[in-house]
């Protein structure tokens, strides 16, 4: 039993550096749609801000399941056919940018109003404001449920092998119908994501320590 | 002797602007011009619009009518009456020639004592960080804390904290400087070191503009006072016809007694 899952453990470091790679192309994507929408929906104007609420909203509400399906099954409709591992990244992208979304909005929102005005009156431009006065202090508010978020779409990445994708799960799950040995494969497998969002925490943890600074 | 007959164009010149939030006017054409090197201390009632006129002067709000010249130079319209409001780029610009320090200090927390006075100098000013902070090292002495270069504003004492509020904004030498109820956050035994910052700037020339509830500082420390009330300027002049109590300008008369009253 332990030879055989020896004999497969190559192939499962392929399906797990796949899910790395869908993990991180999310979370990359996800972050820069994410804050840049996230930026509009806190400074844009009206029609931009309810474009971004509107998109929010919708793809917070609806299962990451049915938004893969979707995006994989229902957008060759409209003639946009995706490969199914960039279907399956799109679809993870857009549920995980809504969160950061909503992420960026709460930790800029709790940066008082003032800090904006001093930003202004010592003449930094927009930008300016944002890079050297805002973002700074919301990032200690931002970090926290972002790296839990990172750890989700590390987690949530598993449902690309929905797809016939084969990421970590999937490669697991091939293992077990040659091996008939699921259990140890399963565990084997719970242990590997484990150590990688335990690993993601601590990080998580160290970087939020160093990004403290007292608030009056 | 020069003869010279022709009016020195003010520093600050603001004529008939009014404002208005939704349906209540809070500013009713203002009108108040301050030459250079002059302080003008603001005084009025709590909601007389005094914040909201420092804050149109430097284009944090905008206004609804009139206009307002700075060196010349209309602030947050473009030049020639079309109202059209100036670029982002533009306005700030424009704002880093005003300095404002703000009743709640607004010091940025991630950033030291240096480090605040250092932000615009940098990032506006284009000067290198070790010009900057040799510029904030002097102001922070001028301030008296010079010692205090290195520390978090969360450490430092609300006097000292609103001296580098000040540090901040007079180290981008603003043309004008505009200073809104800086003391009003502080518990009395702070204020006199603040005030005392405030003077020592008037007798090197800066020109300010400061909304106060210090009478004495406002009597000894100013060349006129204006007298605000429910959005108009209701009393202009010099602090000794101001603050006469024989004024008989009714709601100035009043608003005095009310302060005595009060405060003594
Ligand atoms: N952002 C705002 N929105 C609506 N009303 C405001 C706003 N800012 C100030 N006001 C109102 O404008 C009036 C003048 O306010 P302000 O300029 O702060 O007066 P002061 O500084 O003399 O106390 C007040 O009635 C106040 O409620
Ligand atoms: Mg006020």
């Amino acid at each position: 039993m332990l030879g055989q899952i020896i004999y497969a453990l190559p192939f499962l470091a392929e399906g797990f550096a796949l899910t790395l790679w869908v993990s991180f192309l999310v979370v990359l994507f996800s972050l820069m749609a994410g804050v840049i929408l996230g930026v509009g929906l806190v400074y844009g104007p009206v029609p931009l801000r309810w474009a971004v609420r509107i998109f929010s909203d919708t793809i917070r509400g609806i299962p990451i399941l049915v938004l893969i399906f979707f995006v994989y099954y229902g957008l060759p409709a409209i003639g946009l056919h995706l490969p199914s591992f960039w279907a399956a990244v799109t679809a993870l992208t857009l549920f995980k940018t809504a969160q950061v979304v909503e992420y960026l909005r709460g930790a800029v929102g709790s940066i008082p109003r003032g800090q904006t005005e001093a930003a202004m009156a010592i003449g930094l431009t927009f930008r300016q404001q944002l890079t050297s006065v805002i973002f700074p202090q919301a990032f200690r508010r931002f970090l926290p449920p972002w790296i839990n978020g990172v750890t989700d779409a590390v987690k949530g990445s598993a449902l690309v092998s929905l797809l016939g994708i084969t990421d970590l799960m999937q490669a697991i799950n091939q293992v077990i119908g040659r091996t008939y040995e699921a259990m140890p494969l399963y565990i084997l497998g719970a242990l590997i994501y484990f150590a990688v969002n335990y690993t993601l925490s601590l990080a998580s943890r160290r970087l939020e320590r160093r990004f403290t600074f007292i608030r009056e | 002797m020069a003869t010279n007959t022709q009016e020195i164009p003010a520093l600050l010149d603001v004529r008939d602007v009014s404002k208005a939030f939704g349906t209540v006017q809070v500013l009713r054409s203002v009108s108040l011009k301050v030459s250079r090197g002059e302080v003008v201390t603001v005084i009025g009632p709590s909601g007389s619009g005094k914040t909201t006129l420092l804050r149109c002067v430097n284009f944090l709000e905008s206004y609804d009518s009139g206009s307002i010249r700075i060196d010349g130079k209309e602030v947050g319209f473009r030049e020639g009456g079309s109202r059209q409001r100036r670029g982002e780029r533009d306005l700030a610009a424009m704002r880093a020639e005003t300095g404002m320090v703000f009743q709640s200090f607004n010091l940025f927390p991630h950033l030291t004592a240096a480090g605040n006075i250092m932000l615009g100098l940098t990032k506006v000013r284009g000067k290198s960080t070790a010009e900057a902070r040799s510029i904030a090292e002097h102001w922070l002495g001028r301030v008296g804390l010079g010692h205090k270069a290195d520390s978090l504003p969360a450490e430092l004492s609300g006097g000292q904290q609103q001296r580098v509020g000040i540090a901040r904004a007079v180290a981008m030498e603003p043309k004008i400087l505009l200073l809104d109820e800086i003391t009003s956050a502080l518990d009395p035994e702070l204020v006199g070191e603040v005030l005392e910052v405030v003077r020592g700037l008037a007798q090197d020339g800066m020109t300010m503009v400061m909304v106060t509830h210090e009478m004495a500082f406002a009597r000894d420390a100013s060349s006129r006072i204006v007298f605000m009330a429910d959005g108009g300027v209701s009393a202009i002049g010099p602090p000794r016809d101001i603050l006469a109590a024989e004024t008989d300008n009714e709601r100035l008369r009043s608003f005095l007694a009310r302060f005595r009253a009060s405060h003594f």
